[in-house]
């Protein structure tokens, strides 16, 4: 339980930093830790203690192994994390050649 | 070849496409755009040959690499998704007819068809899919093309929107995930159809209020729903208008729409709450929509709010859960996805040959325009609603659903909406297409083939879309999609059926 409410903790850390800063990059980073969180509470989900690696043997029981499914998920979503990192990173890049600046109180020419 | 085997071709061909293109897109000058159009072709032949497919067979499942279902990754192809694809495709094939012509504007149009064709990817396989987590790479699939597409002009204006969207996206992406694993983690399982069995067995669980916040707030923000809109009416008007058209016609209503209706109608199961939370929503999205947009005097902005508000009325027909309601939301999803691609490419028809985007700057161009012109007016009318134009019909089903659900208050702000949006496309066309000729704009010409071959297209079919009523044709098309919606969690029933029927 502890480790569930402590992810949570760092979602919302996340969250927080993406809601609060002023600087594009430090955004970024928010959106990382919070990522990193969803896939952190994915592995917990398959967890059981003490529990073994689930790897097929035939003298092995197969009670009590990890879930392999959700590493197996966490791994797709890893990847698609990288992709929109990097385009957001490279996006951010882009801004600071045409406005000269990471802040975001400085960059709102379009009003939403 | 087996009737089941057209399913995964929705996802391989647009993906082949994208493949080939980054390949082979410098060989010559020619080269993306048949690429990108003849993917885009096949694609659209393909939807309808899939709604004769729903017709003569019913539900089919395609199971990925042979995996006994539920262990593999399901396709699902039923009425839902064979509107959906048909409407999906369609538009996209337009808009790449379309892009022939006006991407000349830019440098890299090889690329463009590239992002085109993976995001066009994207909303095919979250609509066929039938497995839980795969909606959710597919939706990411669509909108990191998208957040590409939104910066394709690489300005100061393009890469400033490209930037809130991709992170408000992000975050909405990371809440659906959240959802998902939460549901996982309670069912142990990702195939749609058996996670609502699984849901149904454990019963009313409060996690599975807390899941269906998530996915509201999550798939809400896909779908520019009211409290989570603030991102679509920077991101639409700043990309390229062919991807305007695209984001605003389809990418919200595959993403955020069919994805919410397919979880909360045939997965988690629709309770009073959820809907009164999803007709109140609509409402919402639908008033404050239309009020944002009357005072807007960038015509692509002006158009960006207006799918916020539509996009209310598409919520609110659905979530009134009334056969009658379900049916009007669903037309109005595939009317808003015609007049409003068609909107916006004629505001990038205005922006190819004027130059302009600001409506004080424009004025007569009609006279300069006649085909810009006249299908802005046909389109113009189909979203306020006048008869006999494929909105009005969608609209009218949705306020009858309404009287009738005893929701006399939707009904008004309804009606009140409808007005308001006649008064603000009476100012587009007031402004820009009738009235004087401005001194600069003596020269312009009207734009090139391709452009005017899909506008035509699109206007014909806001013309003559009210046919789709007929019931004989209504029974082909929009009958089959609204009974999945309403068929509700016997969704589970049916798939996992045809799964033991085809083991």
């Amino acid at each position: 339980m502890t480790l569930y409410l402590l992810c949570l903790l760092l979602f919302c850390l996340g969250i927080y930093c993406v809601l609060r800063k002023r600087n594009i990059i430090k955004i970024i980073v928010g959106l990382i830790i919070s990522e990193y969180a969803v896939n952190l509470f994915f592995i917990l989900i398959g967890y059981r203690m003490q529990g073994r690696s689930p790897i097929f043997d035939q003298k092995a029981d197969i009670l009590n192994m990890v879930d392999p499914l959700p590493q197996a998920l966490v791994l797709t979503s890893i990847v698609i994390g990288v992709a929109s990192m990097a385009l957001l990173i490279a996006i951010a890049m882009r801004i600071y050649e045409k406005y000269g600046t990471f802040d975001i109180t400085q960059i709102k020419e379009l009003r939403g | 070849m087996q009737a089941v085997n057209i399913i995964p071709m929705f996802v391989i061909v647009p993906l082949a496409g994208a493949f080939l293109n980054s390949l082979v897109e410098k060989k010559a000058k020619w080269v993306p755009d048949a690429i990108g159009n003849l993917s885009a072709f096949i694609l659209f032949f393909f939807s309808v040959l899939a709604v004769q497919v729903v017709r003569t067979h019913g539900t089919l499942v395609y199971s990925v690499g042979a995996w006994k279902l539920p262990l593999g990754i399901a396709m699902v192809l039923d009425g839902l998704t064979a509107f959906m694809l048909v409407t999906v495709n369609f538009i996209a094939f337009m808009i790449a007819l379309y892009s022939i012509n006006y991407m000349e504007r830019f440098t890299a149009k090889g690329k463009f068809y590239t992002l085109f064709l993976l995001m066009l990817t994207g909303m095919n396989g979250v609509i066929v899919t039938g497995d839980i987590f795969n909606l959710f790479v597919f939706l990411e699939i669509a909108s990191v093309a998208s957040y590409a597409l939104v910066a394709f002009g690489t300005e100061k204006h393009e890469l400033e929107a490209a930037f809130k969207y991709a992170v408000m996206s992000t975050v909405g992406s990371m809440f659906v995930l959240l959802g998902i694993v939460l549901l996982y983690g309670l069912t142990s399982t990702l195939n749609m159809a058996d996670m609502a069995n699984m849901l149904a067995q454990k019963g009313a669980a409060n996690l599975v209020l807390m899941v269906s916040v998530l996915f509201i707030m999550g798939l809400g923000l896909k779908a520019a729903l009211v409290p989570f809109h603030a991102w679509l009416p920077d991101a639409h008007p700043s990309a390229p208008a062919p991807i305007s058209a695209m984001l605003s016609g389809i990418l919200i209503k595959s993403l955020g729409v069919y994805a919410m209706v397919r979880i909360f109608y045939n997965v988690i199961g629709m309770t009073a709450e959820l809907s009164s939370i999803i007709m109140f929503l609509g409402t919402l999205s639908m008033v404050v929509g239309v009020f944002l947009a009357i005072g807007q005097w960038d015509l692509k902005r002006l158009l960006a709010y207006h799918s916020i508000s539509q996009i209310g009325y598409v919520f609110l027909g659905i979530g009134l859960g009334t056969p009658l309601g379900i049916l009007g939301g669903i037309f109005h999803l595939f009317n808003h996805s015609v007049f409003k691609s068609l909107l916006f490419l004629n505001s990038g028809a205005i922006e190819y040959s004027a130059g302009t985007r600001d409506l004080q700057k424009m004025g007569g161009l009609m006279s300069k325009m006649p085909v810009t012109g006249s299908t802005n007016l046909i389109a113009s009318m189909s979203i306020a609603g006048i008869p006999p134009f494929n909105g009005f019909w969608s609209k009218l089903i949705i306020i009858i659903a309404a009287v009738q659900a005893q929701r006399f208050g939707y009904a008004f702000w309804a009606v009140v909406a409808s007005v308001l949006t006649l008064a603000s496309f009476m100012k587009v066309m007031k402004y820009a297409y009738f009235g004087r000729l401005k001194e600069g704009l003596m020269s312009i010409k009207e734009v090139p083939f391709f452009m005017k071959l899909s506008m035509v297209v699109l206007s014909v079919v806001c013309l003559i879309g009210g046919m789709l009523l007929i019931p004989s044709l209504r029974d082909i098309f929009l009958n089959r999609a609204s009974d999945v919606i309403a068929l509700g969690v016997n969704y589970a029933a049916i798939v996992l059926k045809e799964v033991s029927l085809s083991w």
